[in-house]
């Protein structure tokens, strides 16, 4: 056990030293830390999210028919049709194929995840570090909307942002943008709230004071001091929120805000087009695209609380026997950097 | 420079102060009653915001009137309509009409069915409140006992499977849970109703119950039947568990990581070493202060069920203000969806409210 923990702690000092070496998350990281039962829910997630993003990728090339294909050479599918040969997981009650139907579906739900997260960190770590870095009577007033709107539920909101947008939106760009502005309306808030707290607990750090001495502005020091490190929690809570999106995305598309059939595939319209077959005891049209849903939510579910779990030590597992208080020391000093906010870790990075 | 020191110092302080934002100008030791006091007055800027959040966003693609019957209507007869109900004058004004209105409990009459909304709120308010109750019940029972079992167990197996089964809970929309739960105890098994809150027959001889309350059961208890109340618990189970099991995840994980980070804590150890046994130590002295966060989460928790609420209901014609919301929405019936939404709001703010009022009277150190 105690070689298994060596190059665990030279991983997290390596990596220590090269921070943009990994492509966006480094996940192989935590991988490598995890242990036992935790291990198996970080590997369970990260192939759960990978078979998502590969079905999104190559949709085309694996969905049997289009999305909105209603007939084939041989005449048409027919609505609700039991799952056969031809049609493996049956028709829809509007007569689409319903496997090809949940396979293009992943790629709807990624371009939403893709497009609200995107927009909701610009602006809620915008927001976040102007509201935390200048602080007065701005930052009380970001502060109380943001608090005010994050109580709300979010899918009245995203509902209501939903109707203004939603005047006639049927194409796929213009659908997909409506449906992820309402999930970033829930979202910024959660950034904002985040980013500010880390903002307002950066400000006061040694190295921040050192830098303003030197004379540096505040662009500088917001965009090179505070910005680097009050943004390190942002994956753990990028994966929670990809899951939420999906569920949102969802949750609308069941209340008929979703996406025109003929214009893309979305699971929560099919759940909603489904809500009368379950009554007559047809359970493919439902089933399926559910199972997806879950199926995605929980992989990526699986990977952010997984990763949570290993950037806050109270929660990590540790491997038993061998591993002396050095090693756990070791491992744990970048994601605790991100967790714990008395840490003084971030101080090395800054620059100084 | 001298600006940038001032701000400096002055941010010594805002940490603790940034999760309640506006208690930040209180003094630190003030009393229960001072706390409350400011508490009680951060609701008006909470309801404010939101009111003016729904009204900016609702009024942002034109007026109701024009989105419920345009291109129905000729347009001249539109006009006059819009003109009648006031919608032609300045957005300020029907802004201030409005907020005035919220304020004596006047949500305006919904263009659709011509109901008055604050009507239409209390009597369908009724049924989503009888859902959420139910919802928090199956969400307490299955949530708390199963957190602490996945604490004591920490990292053995079972607590791998009651982890995994929180996430689950989490991840299944809730419409989703619905449908599988319809499939297969209503529709395969037939134990259970499809849908609904009561049959149609025990919905007529509710209907002669003078001063109706509106939740069915107490109004069945009322009645005095036997086979009535028995009818409508039968369709409140399915849509209880579909809502429940929401919440009762978010339960499970709180229950389970308090528990186990109390059993870390310093007055643990200390019963521990004088020789308490685990079960005793878990029962007694861990247990309790874990459940303190719980009465704070289910603040938030509110903002979940309700959203939850409105699935729930639509997936089993729960006739409710979710089921009516859609209805509403569908409809394009901005007004009744105002009202609907505005109400959610004033309930969150509120819940938010007692539920702070009860975390500072459990826990001195929230008082400051």
């Amino acid at each position: 056990m105690a070689t298994v923990a060596t190059p665990g702690t030279s991983t997290a000092t390596s990596s220590e030293r090269r921070p943009r070496g990994w492509r966006g998350l480094p996940v192989v990281r935590q991988v490598r830390q995890s242990v036992g039962l935790q291990r198996g829910m970080l590997v369970t997630g990260l192939v759960l999210t990978g078979i998502f993003l590969l079905t999104a990728l190559l949709a085309p090339l694996l969905a049997p028919y289009e999305y909105s294909q209603l007939r084939d050479p041989s005449g048409p599918f027919g609505a609700q049709q039991p799952p056969s040969s031809e049609h493996l997981l049956g028709t829809t009650v509007g007569g689409y194929d319903v496997l090809s139907r949940v396979i293009w579906g992943s790629r709807t739900a990624l371009l939403v995840i893709v497009a609200a997260v995107a927009m909701s960190i610009v602006l809620g770590v915008l927001l976040g570090l102007v509201s935390g870095y200048f602080g007065g009577w701005l930052d009380r007033v970001l502060v109380v909307i943001a608090d005010a709107i994050y109580a709300f539920p979010s899918l009245l909101l995203a509902i209501v942002v939903g109707i203004v947008l939603n005047g006639g939106e049927s194409s796929l760009a213009g659908g997909i943008m409506a449906a992820a502005i309402s999930i970033t309306v829930i979202f910024v808030p959660q950034y904002l709230r985040v980013v500010r707290a880390e903002t307002v607990r950066i400000k006061a750090e040694a190295y921040v004071e050192s830098a303003r001495v030197i004379g540096a502005g505040h662009w500088r020091i917001m965009s090179r001091h505070v910005f680097r490190n009050a943004t390190r929690t942002l994956p753990l809570i990028l994966t929670l929120n990809a899951s939420e999106a999906i569920l949102t995305l969802a949750g609308l598309g069941f209340l008929g805000f979703g996406i025109e059939p003929t214009a893309a595939s979305e699971w929560g319209y099919d759940l909603q087009k489904s809500l009368s077959d379950v009554t007559s005891g047809i359970w493919w049209t439902s089933l399926f695209p559910g199972l997806a849903i879950v199926l995605v939510v929980l992989g990526l579910t699986l990977v952010g609380e997984s990763l949570n779990d290993l950037a806050d030590p109270r929660l990590r597992v540790r491997r038993r026997g061998g591993t002396s208080p050095a090693d756990v020391a070791g491992t744990s000093v970048v994601p605790a950097a991100a967790a714990v906010p008395t840490d003084r870790e971030p101080v090395k990075e800054a620059g100084l | 420079m001298t600006t940038t020191t001032t701000e400096l110092t002055g941010g010594g302080a805002a940490p603790d102060a940034a999760a309640p934002p506006a208690a930040k100008t209180r003094r630190g030791g003030g009393g229960l009653g001072s706390y409350l006091l400011v508490r009680f007055l951060l609701i008006f800027p909470t309801i404010f915001i939101l009111v003016t959040t729904v009204f900016v966003l609702m009024r942002l693609t034109g007026d109701p009137i024009t989105a419920a019957q345009g291109g129905r209507l000729p347009a001249a007869e539109l006009a006059a309509r819009i003109k009648e109900a006031g919608y032609d004058r300045p957005i300020l004004v029907q802004y201030w009409e409005y907020l005035t209105g919220v304020f004596t409990g006047d949500f305006g009459t919904a263009i659709s069915d011509g109901r008055e909304v604050t009507a239409m709120l209390t009597s369908f308010g009724a049924a989503t409140l009888e859902l959420a109750v139910y919802a928090l019940i199956v969400a307490f029972v299955v949530g708390i006992p199963l957190g602490r079992l996945a604490a004591y167990l920490r990292d053995r197996w079972p607590d791998a499977v009651l982890r995994v089964f929180a996430i689950l809970c989490y991840a299944t929309p809730v419409f989703f849970a619905g449908l599988v739960l319809k499939l297969v105890f209503a529709v395969n098994l037939g134990w259970l109703p499809v849908a609904g809150r009561a049959s149609t027959g025990a919905e007529i001889q509710l209907q002669t119950l003078e001063s109706r309350t509106g939740i069915y059961l107490i109004d069945a208890i009322r009645l005095g039947d036997g086979e009535v109340i028995s009818d409508v618990l039968e369709h409140a189970v399915l849509p209880a568990i579909a809502l429940g099991l929401l919440t009762a995840g978010v339960f499970l994980r709180l229950v389970r990581t308090n528990v186990i980070s109390t059993l870390g804590t310093g007055y643990v150890e200390a019963a521990r070493s004088r020789g308490v046994s685990e079960r005793r130590l878990l029962r007694k002295h861990a247990y309790r202060p874990a459940l303190i966060p719980i009465v704070t989460v289910i603040g938030l928790q509110i903002a979940l069920l309700l959203g939850g609420a409105v699935l729930t209901e639509t997936t089993f014609e729960w006739k409710g203000l979710g089921f009516q919301l859609v209805e509403y929405l569908q409809a394009r019936d901005f007004v009744a969806v105002q009202g609907i939404v505005v109400l959610a709001a004033v309930i969150v703010a509120l819940v938010n409210f007692v539920v702070d009022v009860i975390a500072a009277l459990i826990d001195p150190r929230v008082r400051y």
